[in-house]
């Protein structure tokens, strides 16, 4: 079968209504680049999940980020993505300008050397991500121990997505079929799907990232719950030359040597047991506070990204969308990151509001 | 030798850097008199604009700050269709400065100056305690001839948007640069003239033009599909980007269609010109890589057909254009 078809099946679609979640930043940023929405039939929805880690960090831990940026002798670390996230007063690009002390990173590496350059400074590693990012967290604890370097911290909000996806399985009126993140899944394996597969009797397919890879791979979900009578929806793998079964043994091996499992908080979402990555009590000089941040006290209750996130919702069924909440002042996660179901919703149809408004 | 407060201070050493500098690089009948203030004769219509440049670092691969402070300004005033005449300079030194490396900069702004055209007429010195940064300001003035009207509120249904050549290269060559990746990404930093004048010597009805800088090729189609009331539908297809700068942005997450580049136009044009303007931008060196992108629509705001048939809303760049890390 070749894409024309694939393209003209999806198309021309006449089955019940399914939502289909793809979990992974990179592939909704694909899937809104190629426009993949506008190509298929609109009984098939494509719900953004929470596959952007940045945009999930509660606003007690952007907090913390602040303390050590504004505190004598801190710098605070963090990739750029981190600066409009909203903490209960202020973002970390607002305390930039109002004098604090915070530095972009391209990687958590580099802080090795500024640690070495400044031993009166303390680095604080703002360490946001998923199993992707998590490995370079623990080789630069690693590098620090290694050099005798006393003067760095991490500050954990590192997450994980299996049980992210367990969550979202469990809520009714839920996700149909799964694109599972695809980077992720590069560490983890494919493997790691079949638990979730078989619980909740649900497709999981892990693509590629360019958008004939993503279609295939709706199409696959698709005819997976087609054929669900006759055959149980089970975990493909159709990006096989990149994801292995198994996944890296080498990165999940340094992971599980630095860190420990723990419940963390969602932003939007709520307190997911077993979902965050701390470092082990053995690393706890290294660590810079990271339990504990619990508090999303600033989201609003009219919020409703979690129902948002899990399809129960459309972005404009918030009463929040585009009025208290907008790309340039966003409240819940689905917002803050600007492929976010928010973000790209506000996006199609902005003109349009701001006639009426 | 570096800079320090004292280069500032107005006395003794103020003047051995003018000297040894400045009156070195930049040298004309209008600068040379040393009055408080350039005296102009001008007569018509006159384009003005200022730009300030405070890019780091200070030199990198196909420029340096000082070539990026003449060929700002002038390209503004190029896309204004006017002819660019003259331009200030006030630099901002942060103590620390290697004065060679300043000598370096302002030779090359003496360069770019002349290769486009314009006297430098004015200028300042300031020191600041830092650690060796440089800030430039340029101030540019042109003179735009009888009956020519080039504005973002021109355009109409059936134009059809030229760009004269790859996306996100100074965008993608600065990041590189930051990042300590060392690729062949060469910024395309480079005043406009030739390609410009090859349109309008040659009867192409230009109705606007902009140059693709800060908030990249979806900012500014943004912005003249506002200003004229029209939609405007890219092709992406069309759209030329370097395949090792489209490998550097897919790694960091970033669009072309976002990046910034300081040496690329577009140009809005009457359909029946197209094809005869695109010929024009192919012959200059610096548009050989030009391509019709886009149409003017009927209808708001700025859409892309993607490769696969697909369209999309493309929007203006909210926020600053940061790597994304998932």
């Amino acid at each position: 079968m070749n894409i024309e078809q694939i393209i003209q099946q999806l198309k021309e679609y006449e089955g019940p209504e399914l939502k289909i979640m793809e979990v992974c930043g990179t592939h909704t940023a694909s899937i809104f680049k190629s426009g993949i929405r506008s190509l298929i039939s609109p009984k098939l929805r494509l719900i953004s999940g929470p596959g952007c880690p940045v945009c999930v960090t509660p606003t007690s831990y952007i907090d913390r980020c602040i303390d050590y940026a504004m505190k004598d002798h801190h710098v605070l670390v963090t990739f750029g993505d981190m600066m409009k996230v909203p903490g209960t007063k202020r973002n970390l690009s607002q305390v930039k300008g109002d004098g604090g002390r915070v530095e972009l990173m391209y990687s958590p590496l580099e802080v090795i050397e500024k640690a070495k350059q400044n031993p009166n400074i303390t680095y604080v590693i703002a360490a946001v991500g998923f199993e992707t990012t998590a490995p370079s967290y623990a080789l630069t604890i690693e590098e620090a121990i290694r050099e005798g370097i006393r003067n760095i911290r991490i500050l954990t909000a590192l997450k994980t997505v299996i049980p992210a996806l367990e969550w979202i399985c469990e809520n009714e009126g839920g996700i149909d079929g799964f694109l599972c993140p695809g980077h992720v899944s590069v560490i983890i394996g494919s493997a790691a799907y079949e638990e979730l597969s078989n619980k909740f009797n649900k497709p999981f397919v892990v693509a590629g990232f360019e958008p004939e890879h993503i279609l295939a791979a709706i199409y696959d979900v698709v005819r997976q719950i087609n054929n669900s009578e006759k055959d149980n929806p089970s975990v493909h793998n159709l990006y096989k030359n990149v994801v292995r079964t198994e996944g890296n043994q080498k990165a999940q091996n340094i992971i599980s040597r630095y860190f420990e499992h723990g419940d963390t908080m969602w932003r939007g979402l709520g307190m997911i047991s077993d979902s965050g990555l701390y470092l082990k009590s053995e690393y706890a000089d290294y660590d810079g506070g990271s339990k504990g941040l619990d508090k999303d006290a600033q989201l609003p209750v009219a919020c409703r990204c979690s129902d948002v996130i899990i399809g129960r919702a459309n972005p404009d069924e918030c009463q929040m969308f585009g009025k208290a909440c907008n790309p340039m002042s966003p409240y819940g996660p689905c917002m803050v990151s600007s492929e976010g179901a928010c973000g790209i919703w506000y996006k199609n149809i902005k003109r349009e509001y701001n006639d009426e408004n | 030798m570096r800079i320090d407060m004292s280069h500032g201070s107005g006395g003794k050493a103020s003047a051995d850097l003018m000297k040894k500098i400045f009156a070195k690089h930049y040298s004309n009948d209008i600068l040379n008199k040393m009055e408080d203030a350039a005296v102009l004769e001008l007569r018509g219509r006159i384009a003005c604009s200022t730009d300030s440049f405070v890019v780091t670092p200070v030199v990198f691969k196909g420029g340096d700050i000082g070539k990026l402070s003449i060929c700002g300004t002038v390209n503004d005033l190029l896309m204004m269709g006017a002819i660019p005449k003259y331009i200030t300079a006030a630099f901002i030194l942060e103590e620390g400065l290697e004065i060679s490396l300043l000598d370096q900069i302002v030779s090359s702004m003496a360069k770019a100056a002349a290769e486009a055209g314009v006297e430098i007429i004015a200028g300042d010195t300031k020191v600041v305690e830092g650690e060796g940064g440089l800030y430039i300001n340029t101030t540019g003035i042109g003179l735009i001839p009888e009956g020519r009207e080039i504005s973002a509120s021109n355009c109409s249904e059936g134009d059809v948007v030229l760009l004269s050549g790859n996306l996100g290269d100074h965008h993608a060559c600065i990041l590189s640069a930051r990042m300590g990746i060392e690729n062949n990404i060469k910024s395309d930093s480079t005043c406009l003239n030739g390609l410009v004048n090859s349109l309008l010597e040659n009867d192409i009805k230009i109705k606007a033009m902009r140059d693709v800088t800060r908030g990249g090729l979806g900012t500014v189609l943004n912005e003249i599909a506002d200003a004229s009331m029209c939609g405007i539908e890219i092709r992406e297809e069309a759209l030329p980007v370097h395949p090792e700068v489209r490998s550097f942005s897919d790694i960091l997450g970033l669009d072309p269609l976002y990046m910034a580049n300081e040496g690329k136009m577009i140009a809005v044009v009457a359909a029946e010109d197209a094809e005869k303007a695109l010929a024009l931008m192919k012959q200059n060196e610096d548009g050989k890589d030009a391509a019709i992108i886009a149409k003017v629509v009927h209808g708001k705001g700025v859409t892309m057909k993607t490769r696969l048939g697909g369209s999309r809303v493309v929007d203006v760049l909210y926020g600053e254009g940061l790597p994304r890390i998932c």
